[in-house]
């Protein structure tokens, strides 16, 4: 079973990108599971958002504690106790920022990419969700990007659809196709 | 086809599927994406329905209450705070003998606030009459509630659907919705016998007198033990319908053979599923998931505990000053077995309280080391948190 942790704030889209990745999976005939931990939902305060994808059907319900992959939407969060719990020896970490980067000094390597900054160029909201989708799914190849595209599809209509299908395929060309694609395998995907 | 949809927005569209004429809902979290998702249904012309959006939950009961009466299919949801705004209500709906369903999106109760998953509010009303029917799955959710209707209009009684707020009611999973011929072959045009009618005038709850008083309430409790026999029933016609059970009063899981049982109520059941098939060196246990709390199913809960050496009632609500709320009733229910099990009782995830996977083999070591039962005890709880007189 591969277990992704969401963290970001109240207000960036963490339930539902959790929501997305988790439909494109089932989408693909898959098992998946997207769920919140709420805190009091407020723009702004930490929020986390839990995904598990398994080829059986999942039966448990608790929180992801010891995840493969975390997704972090602020970089500011990475110093937040909690962020960086559990992640697992070979665990990667996919995170916004100014500038794109690859760190693999420490355990687990960081890919920082610019999600907000694409959010903005072609969507007009500092709202780095699906950028993040875009690059996690290049990255592990757990599914085809088109899977994304097809959540995205229905969830919005017109040129918001079309604005969303240009950020994607902008932010799938900034990380390295299938670099993270034994950690997915290794993680039960 | 399984579609990828939340807990929430699959209820509203089997609710549309029942085709309720009227609903009356106030929000609250975390039943609020139910009925926001029904009000888009109706509003985007794919439910024909009176939504009426009242000022409180007292006002959401009163209008189901009176919708159903004047001979409309009628629903309510809601949680926590709203549930004991509409306890009034509530009650009144029970002894009335009206059918209606609603959601309950399982939600601990203030004070102080707590946003989150138990069943202390559903806990709350277990008195008030109603037909309490709690789901383990989002699937079962789905299912119970379309065999809701049915029951609630067979039986004329209400019947309360719980289902764990955010544990179920805000995950995205892959569930099979029933097609409308489906539930339409199932559920008849709803009918009220004791409906009011302006051609056969009549009066509902007017005063009733001590000569009478105990007969009603007499009649109210042998109308919940006789639905027995009707929740059953529902769950095996539905089941021919869709192919899927939910355990008609309460279903046994695990291993049959073990001698150690564990009872939940709720979504709390996969996980502890998952964890004793992920630690075989831990004794195994026979899960008993009791789906009908109200009615109580005295019968069938002995025979799923007949050769247990020890029982663990795991619930999500307390009585305080007493312990337990569905431990003791389970322990009176077993007591006069020839051999009857040990029953230890917890209370867990209370107001969100993570129901994680050592959650198994810590109530399984527990009891396995005591030699009697213990005392009811909330587990997990920080004692060095508290003052000294609270530990």
């Amino acid at each position: 079973m591969l277990e992704i942790r969401i963290h970001g704030r109240g207000g960036q889209g963490n339930v539902v990108a959790a929501y997305l990745l988790a439909a494109a999976a089932i989408d693909g005939g898959r098992y998946a599971q997207a769920f919140p931990s709420f805190g009091a939902e407020r723009r702004g305060a930490p929020v986390a958002a839990f995904v598990r994808i398994d080829a059986q059907p999942i039966r448990r319900r608790c929180q992801v504690r010891e995840p493969a992959f975390l997704i972090v939407q602020d970089p500011a969060l990475m110093a937040v106790p909690g962020t960086l719990s559990g992640l697992q020896p070979q665990g990667t970490i996919l995170v916004d920022g100014a500038v794109a980067s690859t760190n693999d000094s420490g355990d687990n390597e960081v890919i920082t990419m610019p999600a907000t900054q694409l959010a903005m160029e072609h969507i007009g909201r500092p709202v780095p969700n699906t950028a993040l989708l875009a690059a996690f799914i290049t990255l592990t190849q757990l599914m085809p990007l088109s899977a994304l595209l097809d959540a995205l599809a229905e969830r919005f209509k017109g040129p918001v659809l079309e604005n969303n299908q240009r950020l994607v395929e902008a932010a799938a060309a900034t990380v390295e196709a299938g670099r993270w694609q034994e950690v997915a395998h290794g993680a039960g995907a | 086809m399984a579609l990828a949809l939340e807990g929430s927005l699959a209820l509203a569209r089997t609710i549309a599927l029942c085709r309720p004429q009227v609903v009356a809902a106030y929000p609250i979290t975390p039943q609020t994406h139910i009925v926001e998702g029904i009000a888009k249904l109706v509003a985007d012309g794919q439910l024909n329905c009176e939504m009426v959006s009242v000022e409180s939950e007292h006002s959401a009961a009163s209008v189901a209450l009176g919708a159903a009466v004047a001979g409309s299919r009628a629903y309510t949801a809601s949680a926590s705070q709203g549930i004991l705004l509409m306890a009034e209500v509530l009650f009144d709906i029970a002894g009335l003998r009206v059918p209606l369903v609603m959601t309950c999106a399982n939600r601990a109760l203030s004070g102080p606030l707590n946003i989150w998953n138990d069943q202390q509010d559903s806990m709350a009303v277990r008195d008030a009459g109603w037909i309490q029917l709690y789901c383990a799955t989002n699937q079962e959710a789905i299912d119970t509630t379309v065999q809701a209707f049915r029951i609630a209009e067979r039986c004329e009684l209400p019947v309360m659907v719980c289902v764990d707020g955010f544990t179920l009611t805000h995950t995205l999973e892959p569930l099979e919705l029933p097609s409308a011929d489906e539930v339409d072959g199932f559920l008849p045009a709803y009918v009220f016998r004791h409906g009011l009618n302006p051609s056969d005038p009549r009066s509902l709850g007017t005063l009733v007198a001590p000569e009478h008083f105990s007969e009603v309430r007499h009649a109210h409790h042998q109308a919940l033990l006789r639905s027995m026999t009707e929740i059953e029933q529902a769950d095996a016609d539905w089941a021919a319908v869709v192919g899927r059970h939910c355990g008609g009063l309460l279903e046994v899981r695990g291993d049959p053979d073990a001698r150690l049982g564990i009872l939940t109520l709720g979504s709390v059941l996969g996980t502890l599923e998952d964890a004793m098939d992920m630690n075989p060196d831990l004794p195994r246990a026979r899960f008993i998931k009791l789906r009908s709390f109200r009615p109580f199913p005295t019968e069938a809960l002995r025979e799923a505990c007949a050769g247990l050496d020890v029982l663990i009632v795991l619930e999500r609500a307390i009585s305080p000053g007493g312990g337990g709320i569905v431990g003791p009733e389970v322990q009176m229910a077993l007591a006069n077995l020839e051999n009857p099990p040990r029953v230890h009782n917890f209370a867990a995830g209370l107001g969100g309280r993570d129901l994680s996977l050592d959650l198994y083999e810590r109530l399984v070591t527990t009891v396995t080391q005591a030699a009697s039962s213990q005392p009811f005890s909330i587990i997990d709880v920080d004692t060095t948190l508290l003052p000294e007189a609270d530990r």
